[in-house]
């Protein structure tokens, strides 16, 4: 697996109420509630994003709200990784449970700069900032987590079981 | 090594004798909970996957609560989805418009938690049952679902941080200004994917509510879970309350603790969060001519009885100062009831606060409070993120009910005084 676009630099504590406000969420309809990703930091991203694009940002990405539809918005735009310096840890755990592919990175998160060009292989966990010609090396998920993306998801995988 | 109160929890639920740090473990849940947001998503991928029953119709609880009575037609289609679903599956602990609350007042008030219970929920407030000492942490939807279907949930044992409570809170201060402190001390991420204990000598004189309303924003510091120990309070408040037999977890004497932060009870002093971060904490009483348009009290963190009390001893006879709308929301039917049969609606009716039904509303900036650019509030809820209770340049400033209610008679943030006899009251 592996994503390649253009990056949208965020600041540390991106929260899942500026990822999805709230006052759309009396729908789970994921095409409806994409429409408003990241509305409340960044109101051009929902035109700007093209499938493959990346989300690079600071520490603790994704706190607030258990929300899965913070997630499901961001995979639903296109976006094909997170790269953060860390990830709160609902979103951590959402992230996976829906297939959306996050990384943990400082230096990547400190160097990429928006509209870097990025190449991500999940495989290896190397990220090429191919604007800049740089590497990164991103930690690779545990075995048992692993198994839950290879499987295609929380429920996929207990489906196997 | 020994283990932590939560790393008990856990590695008794896993079926294992001891488990550790970092561990990935798979424990057997005691209760699953959705509301009316997140269970729609949750239903979808229960059927999407082709689970036909759940696990144990008893241990799911799903309480309409964010967007209830609804608020718009899609709210109502969200909220019958939750229905139909609890219908279908018989689902015991299902909690609709009249017999509803917000979530987590409710769950321990009507005794559907109890000690030692091991709980996940798709709500990040889910870690207020740690007051019971309980091991509970909020979840999405994918992990609900999978919850309701076979009854377990994959963790990562927490490391922990240790908070040794000593001496007493004086009396114009609550459980909210102690975690707002705490929150502030060490940031919105400085417990991230850790449990936070709370243990010491100072753990005695915290009501219930102070606990609830502490571990409730656990998750503000990032942390998996909050939890205080299991006292004679703890029990006294359980009893004729919980259906099932709490179990009394504690601490090894050698636990491990990434480190331990003392907290003097004694040197707290009321407290409110700036925007946009939980972390920007300052004392109250140095915030000088800030000008308000709103207050609300209530919500999962700060909706229940003493928190009634608190704003009622501060508004009774007065008048909420002109310019400014003060909403108050008792988070449970019982809690509003308590307040009819108290005087206390009357009461704040009188000092001009309107009074709802429970719901979580404005907190999340769903509806009943909703503000406008540049517009501020003082409320008791839990996050000021940006946009959090409306439009992306209005204000929220969480503080204490004492502080927001004081703040309601002054149209300013106003620092909550205590009066000759030590009960609370503004400083009007």
């Amino acid at each position: 697996m592996e994503t390649r676009g253009h990056v949208f630099k965020y600041q540390d504590n991106v929260d899942t109420d500026v990822i999805i406000p709230a006052r759309y969420l009396n729908t789970s309809d994921a095409a409806e509630l994409a429409r408003h990703c990241m509305e409340d930091i960044d109101a051009s991203f929902v035109e700007k994003v093209k499938a493959g694009d990346l989300i690079v940002a600071g520490w603790n990405f994704g706190c607030g709200s258990s929300r899965e539809h913070a997630p499901l918005v961001i995979k639903t735009c296109g976006t094909g990784c997170v790269i953060a310096k860390s990830f709160a840890r609902i979103f951590y755990r959402n992230a996976i449970n829906i297939g959306l592919p996050i990384l943990e990175c400082e230096a990547a998160a400190d160097e990429i700069a928006a509209g870097d060009e990025v190449h991500v292989d999940f495989d290896t966990g190397v990220i090429e900032d191919v604007t800049t010609g740089k590497k990164y090396q991103a930690q690779p998920f545990p075995p048992f987590i692993q198994n839950i993306i290879a499987a295609g998801g929380l429920l996929a995988s207990l489906r196997q079981e | 090594m020994g283990m932590t109160m939560t790393q008990k929890i856990l590695a008794a639920h896993a079926g294992l004798d001891s488990v550790c740090a970092g561990q990935l473990i798979s424990a057997k849940l005691d209760l699953v909970l959705g509301n009316d947001i997140t269970t729609p998503v949750a239903v979808n991928e229960f059927n999407k996957a082709g689970f036909e029953s759940v696990f144990d119709k008893d241990k799911i609880a799903i309480v309409l609560d964010h967007f209830v009575p609804n608020k718009d037609i899609k709210a109502a289609e969200q909220s019958k989805q939750c229905r139909d679903f609890a219908c279908a599956h018989c689902v015991s602990h299902f909690y609709d418009v009249g017999r509803m609350g917000i979530e987590h007042a409710l769950l321990p008030e009507q005794g559907v938690v109890t000690a030692g219970d091991c709980i996940i929920g798709a709500d990040s407030h889910t870690c207020t049952y740690g007051a019971l000492g309980a091991f509970s942490t909020g979840v999405g939807s994918t992990d609900m679902a999978a919850g309701m279907a076979n009854g377990t949930a994959w963790f990562k044992v927490p490391a922990a941080i240790r908070f040794e409570l000593t001496g007493e809170l004086s009396p114009v201060c609550s459980g909210k200004d102690v975690i707002l402190s705490i929150i502030g001390q060490i940031g919105v991420d400085g417990a991230l994917y850790r449990s936070m204990e709370f243990t010491g000598p100072g753990v005695i004189s915290l009501s219930m509510d102070d606990r609830l309303c502490i571990c409730n924003m656990a998750i503000e510091a990032g942390a998996k879970n909050g939890i205080f120990p299991v006292d004679e309070r703890t029990m006294a408040y359980m009893k004729d309350r919980c259906e099932r037999e709490p179990v009394v977890y504690t601490a090894d004497p050698d636990a491990e603790y990434e480190k331990v932060i003392e907290i003097n009870l004694s040197e707290i002093v009321p407290t409110v969060s700036c925007p946009h971060l939980p972390e920007n904490t300052r004392p109250a009483k140095e915030l000088g001519d800030i000008r308000i348009d709103q207050v609300v009290i209530g919500s999962c963190t700060n909706g229940r009885m003493e928190d009634m009390e608190v704003a009622y001893k501060t508004l009774c006879g007065k008048k909420v100062a002109s310019g400014v709308r003060c909403i108050i929301i008792p988070a449970t039917m019982q809690i509003l009831r308590e307040c009819v049969e108290r005087g206390y609606v009357t009461a704040f009716i009188d000092a001009g606060a309107v009074v709802s039904t429970p719901t979580c509303g404005p907190c999340l900036g769903g509806y009943m409070g909703i503000l406008a650019a540049g517009e501020r509030c003082v409320a008791t809820t839990n996050r000021n993120f940006v946009g959090r209770m409306g439009h992306v340049k209005s204000e929220v400033y969480l503080a204490s009910p004492a502080t927001a209610a004081a703040s309601a008679l002054t149209g300013y943030i106003t620092e909550p005084k205590e009066d000759k006899d030590g009960n609370q009251r503004t400083c009007l």
